[in-house]
């Protein structure tokens, strides 16, 4: 799985071209490895998706922690036989492979190749044959996460250029298709098409499909697959087109999804805090702060109350990473958009101890403030690509921070454009009324400037929604007549009828739970 | 065959559009998306979606970008504002492209609109003629988005800050006055210092006691949730 987001090129303890090293032999297969792809098999041919679950989750883990802790696992050839030879089981065999692959050793081009051609072989299988399994929802995101982990991580890896050998130049350009960015984008999109989630999902609305009910799982005989891939590519385009700077068109991918319920997406937790983090980036980008910090919000108090639960799991270190994330992304918003009502206590609280000192100097404007904003930026934010291909030409280049910096230096720029606000602000707080020629006179400017400024806070603070209204984000607000300024306060929002019919559904799920235990 | 020109450029939209929903990977539409920018222009029409598949597929292929078309993009985009498009659009331009003097001119354009400078933005645009008169309606399209901060803004405005908000003076600006007073609910005073006070028409942002408390009001659409329940 997608465990961290490490691009050091170290040295790795296998070279696939040489299997003598530490000892690895591809063709031994322990017996411990042997019984786990044989009842995987099994498993899987009975569509036994609890069983399944539990040798994915915690089986494999378990016999990577001992067994091949640096080393890969056996190759798909040496445990084939075991299984019949059944092709599907072979590529997802393989997809767990290279995953672990990822997470504890440095993948080389050639397997980065391997990989990406395994996944066309298997997304072929999904999307042309009809694929007759159920596997969990824990593996089938992981999947979707992995892939767009991987592709992220190559166009890393291509962007630099510099120290490439000749081998690796050669195979490059052989081998362009690999991880193509058209090749991604269209994967995931096929999975959307081809599924047809999109409808399932409406129909779902007006009661005629059922999908979120049953948790993606098809109770009648059929395939979860394809359905539920096609759904995690949603979450899959929406983080594609984060890391490619097109926040409009990402969220527009994610729009079939609604967030303000629970749904498949909240059925496993890596999928929840994904499609969360994406989308409140993608709205702090867009400037929709009030959407941003509603979001955050609530997934950072979710995390704090769940995440006791998944302590053992080996997605552990990947939540926490987010949770710290999303709280540097959290405090950026505040500093912009401050509407500390909006937040939860113990978030807020949270919030407080990490970074209270930080926003405080961030609402500054000064220097030292763009600095922080740079430094919260840099530490939260997606790892931005360069979709397209290297030039081969000399001298060659590392252009791998280009994508990085250019997103950076336009939210900077954004930043800028608000500092005269601050000022602003702290006199708007102290004055219900006050004409303009006194408060340029405060702030040391002459009135056309001063107009200037005024207007600036209000573009600032009515940001366009998705819909096209005008949004007010400003905690403080005022009107001008002619040239006295008249001073707002706006009332707290607190959305009390959003909580009751959460709560409202959320009981009713208990009680037909408890209804369906009685009937067993 | 004249007579069908403009059920023609109809349907020629309804293509790009439909396009860049079902099939918007592929870098074969470059082309379809090129022609479409040129013809959201001489139609005076707008399409963020389909400029910002173009924008990609640019992202995708640098060598087939075409700046004269990105000008041109961002060019519309300035005239959607306050939406943020024309950022949105800097997001997908390499920086080495930004650093051209025409993209640097329209950078200190959108700046100056983004932080109410109206008096420098008409200076600069003035001096940049050939970026902005190449596309129709760019005037009218920044006069609606000074007049929608304004509103924001202001209950009333001394007929100065209008003036050079809008960049209309004189005779032009009495028209425009009694144009908008008549069709837009314009209210022109006489103010006691500065000669003309224009006042705004009345919205929640300009006069806060009309903000309803949409803070807590649930859309119908999330109470059909509960329907099941309550029924």
């Amino acid at each position: 799985m997608a465990t961290g987001y490490d691009y050091e090129e170290a040295p790795g303890t296998y070279d696939d071209a040489n299997h003598q090293d530490i000892g690895y032999d591809p063709n031994f297969v322990p017996d411990s490895v042997k019984s786990f792809v044989v009842h995987l098999y099994r498993h899987i041919r009975e569509k036994n998706v609890y069983e399944i679950h539990q040798m994915y989750e915690i089986s494999f883990q378990t016999l990577s922690d001992r067994l091949f802790k640096d080393t890969p696992w056996p190759s798909v050839d040496a445990v084939a036989h075991y299984v019949d030879n059944d092709q599907v089981f072979c590529l997802l065999y393989r997809e767990m492979w290279f995953r672990h692959l990822y997470a504890r050793l440095s993948p080389t081009l050639k397997q980065r190749i391997d990989s990406w051609d395994n996944y066309c072989s298997l997304f072929q299988v999904v999307l042309h044959r009809v694929v007759n399994m159920q596997l969990p929802n824990q593996w089938l995101w992981d999947m979707v996460d992995e892939f767009v982990y991987q592709f992220q991580s190559f166009c890393q890896y291509r962007a630099k250029m510099k120290n490439k050998t000749e081998q690796e130049i050669a195979l490059l350009r052989q081998f362009d298709q690999a991880w193509n960015v058209y090749g991604v984008l269209n994967y995931l999109q096929a999975f959307v098409e081809k599924s047809n989630i999109i409808q399932i999902l409406e129909q779902e609305k007006e009661g005629g499909e059922q999908f979120t009910a049953t948790d993606g799982y098809d109770y009648s005989g059929g395939s979860n697959v394809l359905n539920v891939l096609g759904y995690f590519s949603m979450v899959g385009l929406l983080r594609v087109h984060c890391l490619l700077g097109d926040y409009q068109t990402g969220l527009k991918c994610l729009l079939p999804i609604d967030i303000s319920q629970q749904g498949v997406y909240t059925s496993v937790i890596g999928s929840h805090i994904a499609t969360i983090y994406h989308y409140g980036f993608a709205n702090l980008m867009m400037r929709r702060y009030v959407e941003a910090i509603h979001e955050f919000n609530k997934i950072l108090l979710y995390i704090y109350k769940t995440k006791q639960y998944h302590q053992k799991s080996p997605q552990y270190e990947q939540i926490l990473k987010k949770n710290e994330q999303m709280y540097a992304l959290l405090a950026i918003c505040l500093s912009l958009c401050p509407q500390v009502k909006l937040v939860e206590e113990t978030v807020n609280s949270q919030l407080r101890e990490k970074y209270g000192e930080k926003m405080a100097r961030m609402q500054r404007y000064d220097d030292e403030a763009f600095a922080i904003y740079d430094e919260l930026f840099s530490y939260a934010c997606p790892k931005f690509i360069t979709p397209s291909a290297p030039s081969f030409e000399e001298p060659l280049v590392n252009y791998n921070q280009d994508a990085y910096r250019l997103q950076l230096k336009l939210f900077l720029y954004e930043v800028k454009q608000q500092q005269l606000l601050s000022g602003v602000r702290t006199f708007l707080k102290v004055y219900s009324t006050i004409s303009l020629g006194k408060l340029a006179n405060y702030m040391e400017v002459d009135e056309t400037t001063l107009r200037s400024i005024l207007l600036t806070y209000k573009h600032k603070t009515h940001a366009v929604d998705s819909d096209g209204k005008i949004i007010s984000n400003a905690d403080l607000d005022f009107y001008i007549d002619d040239d006295m300024i008249h001073v707002v306060e706006s009332k707290s929002v607190k959305r009390y009828g959003d909580y009751f019919l959460r709560q409202i559904v959320k009981l009713e799920g208990v009680i037909t739970d408890m209804d369906r235990i009685k009937l067993e | 065959m004249g007579r069908e020109t403009p059920k023609q450029q109809q349907q020629v939209s309804y293509t790009v559009e439909q396009l860049v929903a079902v099939n918007p990977y592929n870098p074969d539409i470059v082309p379809e998306l090129e022609n479409y920018v040129n013809e959201q222009v001489s139609s005076q029409t707008y399409s963020l979606d389909a400029n910002l598949c173009l924008l990609r597929l640019y992202q995708f292929e640098p060598e087939r970008m075409s700046t004269q078309i990105v000008a041109r993009i961002l060019v519309k985009a300035l005239m959607a504002m306050p939406a943020p498009d024309f950022s949105l659009c800097l997001f997908l331009i390499p920086e080495r492209v930004q650093m051209e003097e025409q993209f640097k001119t329209l950078i200190v354009l959108s700046h100056y609109l983004e932080t109410g400078r109206f008096h420098q933005f008409w200076d600069e645009a003035a001096k940049s003629r050939h970026i902005v008169d190449a596309v129709p309606g760019f005037e009218q399209a920044i006069q609606t988005y000074a007049i929608h901060v304004l509103s924001l803004s202001y209950q009333k405005i001394p007929r100065p800050v209008l003036a050079e908000a809008i960049n209309v003076e004189g005779l032009s600006l009495d028209k425009f006055l009694e144009h908008q007073a008549a069709g837009s609910g314009w209210i022109l005073e006489k103010g006691h210092v500065r000669g003309q006070l224009i006042v705004l028409p009345r919205n929640e942002f300009n006069h806060p006691e009309l903000k309803k408390s949409a803070t807590d009001t649930v859309p119908l659409e999330h109470i059909t949730r509960i329907f099941p329940i309550l029924g």
